[in-house]
């Protein structure tokens, strides 16, 4: 397999060098994205979120927790991957592998950093908070789960609803309005090849590429990165990139419904 | 029968279910086959309240290569639900008891129709993700993994089919939804070869009678050979309306 990775990235970089993509696309351009929110009964909110062939479910769910000892009083959040074996030949059965667990982080820390979501409100009585869990199952790859995940992430918290709570009990199937959600994370991510960069690598081009680059923004500012694989990018490509981000983000926002 | 605590409603007025069925009454079945990209066969089915997806990878090379048979493919199973598919409190990820008991069961019902002896030192493997639950899960499980292995062009004796029946306020009825599954006094889950009629799947937990245990399995009967018409409905729509993408869409 290595060595086919070796002429993976011999090709995509000689098609780079002429400004052009193995699908043929755009530098900054992404796959055709395509969003469905609220598609489950049973989570309090649930989204689809493809990027090309990527498919991506989110579910969110909430339960009744004991809040962590140095916060007693915010609520909690947890965010967790799987790569279903069914989604890719190159996902096995097992725990949960090095490249989930990055991936539910990423996509956590964006939603975290930029505090979109009020935990404080969540605060119930003394040693009871409410959690919010959000499961994102990989459902198909061909690249950039990433930025996959975190649409679905972001489509099913825009689609939640908050359980009723009574005597220190979430009420099941009954809401008292939505999930308030200050702003939309995006995430952009990047693939580099010596010294190109391109938007939204697909599964062929993370196969060849060095490294990749995720950007994860609101409308005003960056809120959490990631640098994966072990190529490197310079201060400049940061510079351009984060513009890129900023600017493509509104993007993507534009594609989420409130 | 899950040892719910809460109060058994009635669950069958005037010869009506909670949802308003009959008791020889199936709920809707959806199924839509080809719906991943990188899975060789996929189905997707919506049973009810119940979305399932099944994905198929095989004939392949088996590993690890202790479990290789020289004589026919190995079948696996792995059947999952996702920690949010309840309509109660957050699952946890990773297989439990329930789910690798079904997962063998499940692949066994498989291993009897799969013609196996033509992929020697190969694995076949049938995943299903349970992405919303409301019982009944297994049945429709089987009924999406048949129709997957199908897409995938894996060589069957049969496309086989499940369903359960349970007893109701002392009735035996069809397909059980949650609240039956619950409170009701009997649940017993079937899979059969339609072509020859035999069992290839059996479970049952309750107290049924030898009468209801032979209504049980005439009214499963009846049942399945619905549900098979949707299932090869839904192979059929994949050549005779091929789709550029693919795409799994709900509802």
């Amino acid at each position: 397999m290595e060595s086919l990775n070796e002429i993976k990235r011999d090709t995509l970089g000689a098609l780079l060098e002429q400004g052009k993509r193995p699908d043929g696309r755009g530098m900054h351009d992404y796959r055709k994205i395509n969003l469905q929110p609220g598609i489950l009964q049973n989570p309090e909110g649930s989204a689809i979120a493809s990027i090309g062939k990527s498919q991506v479910m989110a579910g969110i769910k909430f339960d009744v927790a004991k809040p962590f000892p140095d916060r007693p009083t915010e609520g909690v959040l947890s965010t967790s991957a799987d790569l279903l074996p069914l989604a890719s030949h190159l996902f096995e059965t097992g725990p949960p592998s090095d490249e989930s667990i990055e991936l539910a982080r990423v996509v956590d820390r964006g939603i975290r950093s930029a505090n979109i979501i009020d935990l404080n409100s969540f605060y119930i009585e003394e040693e009871k908070v409410l959690a919010l869990y959000i499961d994102l199952f990989i459902l198909d790859h061909d690249g950039n789960l990433i930025d996959t995940a975190a649409l679905a992430a972001m489509s099913a918290l825009l689609s939640a609803r908050m359980p009723k709570v009574e005597n220190g009990k979430i009420i099941r199937g009954e809401f008292t309005g939505k999930l308030p959600v200050k702003e939309k994370v995006v995430t952009c991510t990047f693939g580099k090849l010596g010294s190109k960069s391109f938007l939204d690598p697909s599964l062929d081009e993370e196969k060849g590429m060095d490294c990749r680059l995720t950007l994860a923004t609101t409308p005003k500012h960056l809120c959490a990165a990631q640098k994966g694989g072990w190529g490197t990018v310079t201060e400049k490509d940061l510079m351009e990139l984060l513009d890129i981000s900023l600017d493509k983000g509104n993007e993507l926002r534009s594609l989420l419904r409130d | 029968m899950g040892g719910n605590s809460a109060e058994k409603p009635a669950l069958l007025v005037n010869g009506k279910r909670v949802d308003g069925r009959g008791v020889e009454d199936l709920r809707s079945v959806k199924i839509v086959a080809r719906v991943l990209n990188d899975a060789e066969g996929s189905a997707y089915i919506e049973w009810g309240k119940n979305k399932i997806l099944a994905g198929i990878y095989g004939p392949r090379e088996c590993i690890p290569r202790h479990d290789q048979s020289l004589y026919r493919a190995v079948v696996k199973c792995r059947y999952n639900m996702a920690p949010f598919s309840g309509a109660e409190e957050h699952g946890r990820s990773g297989p439990n008891r329930r789910s690798k008991e079904l997962s063998k069961v499940i692949k066994e019902a498989f291993e009897n129709v799969i013609i196996s002896e033509n992929f020697p030192k190969t694995e076949i493997s049938i995943f299903v993700e349970v992405l919303q639950s409301d019982g009944g899960t297994r049945c429709a499980a089987v009924t999406a993994a048949a129709v997957a292995l199908a897409d995938a062009g894996i060589p069957m004796k049969d496309l086989i089919s499940a369903v359960a029946v349970c007893k109701i306020d002392g009735q035996i009825a069809v397909d059980p939804g949650k609240e039956e599954d619950n409170f009701g006094e009997s649940d017993m889950p079937i899979a059969f070869s339609p072509r020859t009629g035999e069992i290839l799947l059996f479970q049952m937990d309750g107290n049924l009678t030898r009468s209801e245990v032979a209504r049980g399995l005439e009214l499963a009967k009846n049942a399945v050979s619905k549900i098979r018409a949707v299932q090869v409905e839904a192979i059929k729509k994949v050549y005779d309306e091929p789709k550029e993408d693919r795409f799994l869409l709900i509802g």
